[in-house]
C-alpha cells in the first residue's frame, strides 16, 4: 500500500515524523481519514486523537489539543499547540490535571473561567484515553 | 605607606567577586545553548504555519477577518519582552530607550497606548513611570515552554479582537550571535505582511477558509509572540554572558594591578625596616 510522511510539530519541537498508510483525524467537523494521494487540504482539528496506521497493520495514537491539518498529496503535516504520543504521556500527571478541571467546573464561576475548565477536561480526558488506547 | 592589610583585604574581596561572576558566566553559557536549541526546534512550526497561513490568506483574499485587516487606530499597545532579572549588561535598557523613544515620539497622550510587559524589569519600569501597563507576565522560567507563555499571547491577541487597542507592536532583542544582539520591533497586529505562499498548491478548506483562519490566525499570532519571547531568551542569556564575561576579566585586570601594587608595598616595608635596624646598629656603634 502506497505510504504518506506523516509530521506532527508544536511550537516546542517536532514529536512525530513517519511514513504511514492512512491517518484518521478528528476535525471539528467530523472524523476524517486521509490517504496517500488526498488532494491539498486545510482542516482545523478538534480535542482528540490522530490515529496513524501503518504499513506493518499497527496503528498509533498521538493526542493533540487542537491546531490544524495540513494535507498535500506526498505529505501531511499536523501543527498543533500541544501534541504527544501514546508513549510520552505521563498518566497520573494527566490524571492530576483531570481531578483539578473537574473541581473547577463544579465550582461553576463564571463563564470564561467555566470554558477554560470545560477545554483543559477534554485535554486531559483526551490524554487519558489515548494512553491507556481506548478510543 | 599603603596599608598591607587593606590590600590584602581587597585582593579577596575582588577574588571572590570574581568567582561569583565566573560562575555566572558559566551557567548562562549552557542556558544560552539550551535556548538555541529551543529556537531551533520552533523553526520547522514556524515555517509551516506561515506557509499555510500564506497559502490561506492569499487564497482567500478580502475575508474581511478582523484580524487581518487594518482599521483606524485610536490605541495601539506595545509588547516589550525584558527580562526579570539584571547583571545582563545593556539588554534591558537598550529596550527600553528604544520603546520610550518611539512612545514619546508616536504619542503626545498616555491614553493613546498600552504596554504588555514581558519580565519583571520591563513591568516596574513601566509600571513606576505611570504608564498603562495592561497585562503582564513574570517569571518566566529560562526555558519557557509555549504552555508557559500561551496567557500572555491569548491576551494579547484577544484584546486587539474585542477592539481595546488597534495595533500592536513587538519590541524584543534578536539573538544575532553570543556577543551581539538588535532591538528589533515588529507589526504584530493587524497582520498586513503576511507573506504569499510561494507553493501553488490551492487547498481544499473543510469546512471553508473563513472558519479555519478563524482557527489559524490567533494561533499564528500567539506563535508569533512565542518566537520572539525564545528569541529574546537567548539574547537574554547571551548578554547575561557577555556581561558576566567581562565582569571577570575585569576582576582579573584588577587583581593583578592590587597583587602588583601589595608586593610593592610589601617589599618597600621590608626596605624600610632593614634601614631602620642597620640605622640603630650604626648609631649604637
Amino acid at each position: 500500500m502506497k505510504t504518506v510522511t506523516v509530521n506532527i510539530v508544536t511550537p516546542d519541537g517536532p514529536v512525530y515524523d513517519s511514513e504511514v498508510t492512512m491517518v484518521i483525524a478528528k476535525t471539528t467537523s467530523g472524523e476524517i481519514g486521509v490517504l496517500a494521494g488526498h488532494i491539498p487540504m486545510v482542516a482545523p482539528l478538534a480535542i482528540g486523537a490522530v490515529k496513524l496506521k501503518k504499513e506493518d497493520g499497527s496503528t498509533e495514537l498521538v493526542a493533540v489539543s487542537g491546531g490544524f491539518i495540513e494535507v498535500r498529496p506526498e505529505k501531511i503535516s499536523i501543527l498543533a499547540p500541544s501534541a504527544e504520543a501514546a508513549t510520552d504521556i505521563d498518566l497520573t500527571r494527566a490524571k492530576e490535571a483531570l481531578t483539578r478541571a473537574e473541581g473547577r467546573i463544579q465550582k461553576k464561576q463564571d463563564s470564561i473561567d467555566f470554558q477554560r475548565a470545560e477545554l483543559a477536561l477534554k485535554r486531559a480526558l483526551n490524554r487519558i484515553n489515548v494512553r491507556e488506547g481506548n478510543m | 605607606m599603603v596599608n598591607l592589610r587593606e590590600i590584602k583585604g581587597r585582593i579577596n574581596s575582588t577574588k571572590s567577586t570574581r568567582q561569583i561572576t565566573k560562575a555566572m558566566q558559566m551557567v548562562s553559557s549552557s542556558k544560552l545553548r539550551r535556548a538555541e536549541q529551543n529556537a531551533k526546534a520552533y523553526v520547522p512550526y514556524m515555517e509551516k504555519i506561515q506557509d499555510v497561513v500564506g497559502a490561506i490568506a492569499t487564497g482567500t483574499k478580502d475575508s474581511g477577518h478582523p484580524m487581518l485587516t487594518a482599521r483606524p487606530v485610536k490605541k495601539t499597545a506595545y509588547l516589550v519582552i525584558g527580562s526579570d532579572r539584571g547583571l545582563a549588561g545593556a539588554y534591558n535598557s537598550s529596550i527600553l530607550r528604544q520603546v520610550q523613544r518611539t512612545i514619546n515620539e508616536r504619542h503626545k497622550s498616555k491614553d493613546e497606548y498600552v504596554i504588555l510587559a514581558v519580565g519583571r524589569v520591563v513591568r516596574d519600569y513601566f509600571v513606576k513611570r505611570d504608564h498603562n501597563v495592561v497585562s503582564s507576565v513574570v517569571a518566566l522560567p529560562d526555558q519557557p515552554t509555549f504552555a508557559d507563555i500561551k496567557e500572555i499571547a491569548r491576551n494579547a491577541v484577544g484584546m486587539f479582537i474585542d477592539g481595546t487597542y488597534d495595533e500592536l507592536y513587538m519590541y524584543y532583542n534578536h539573538f544575532v550571535s553570543a556577543i551581539q544582539n538588535d532591538v528589533t520591533e515588529k507589526k504584530l497586529l493587524p497582520l498586513t505582511d503576511i507573506a504569499p505562499a510561494n507553493t501553488s498548491a490551492s487547498y481544499e478548506f473543510e469546512p471553508s477558509g473563513e472558519a479555519i483562519l478563524e482557527v489559524l490566525l490567533p494561533q499564528y499570532a500567539e506563535s508569533l509572540v512565542y518566537g520572539a519571547i525564545l528569541d529574546g531568551k537567548a539574547s537574554e542569556h547571551a548578554s547575561r554572558m557577555t556581561a558576566m564575561k567581562s565582569a571577570t576579566d575585569n576582576a582579573s585586570d584588577l587583581i593583578s594591578d592590587l597583587s602588583l601594587q601589595y608586593n610593592r608595598a610589601r617589599q618597600a616595608a621590608i626596605t624600610q625596616e632593614i634601614t631602620e635596624i642597620v640605622g640603630g646598629a650604626a648609631a649604637l656603634e
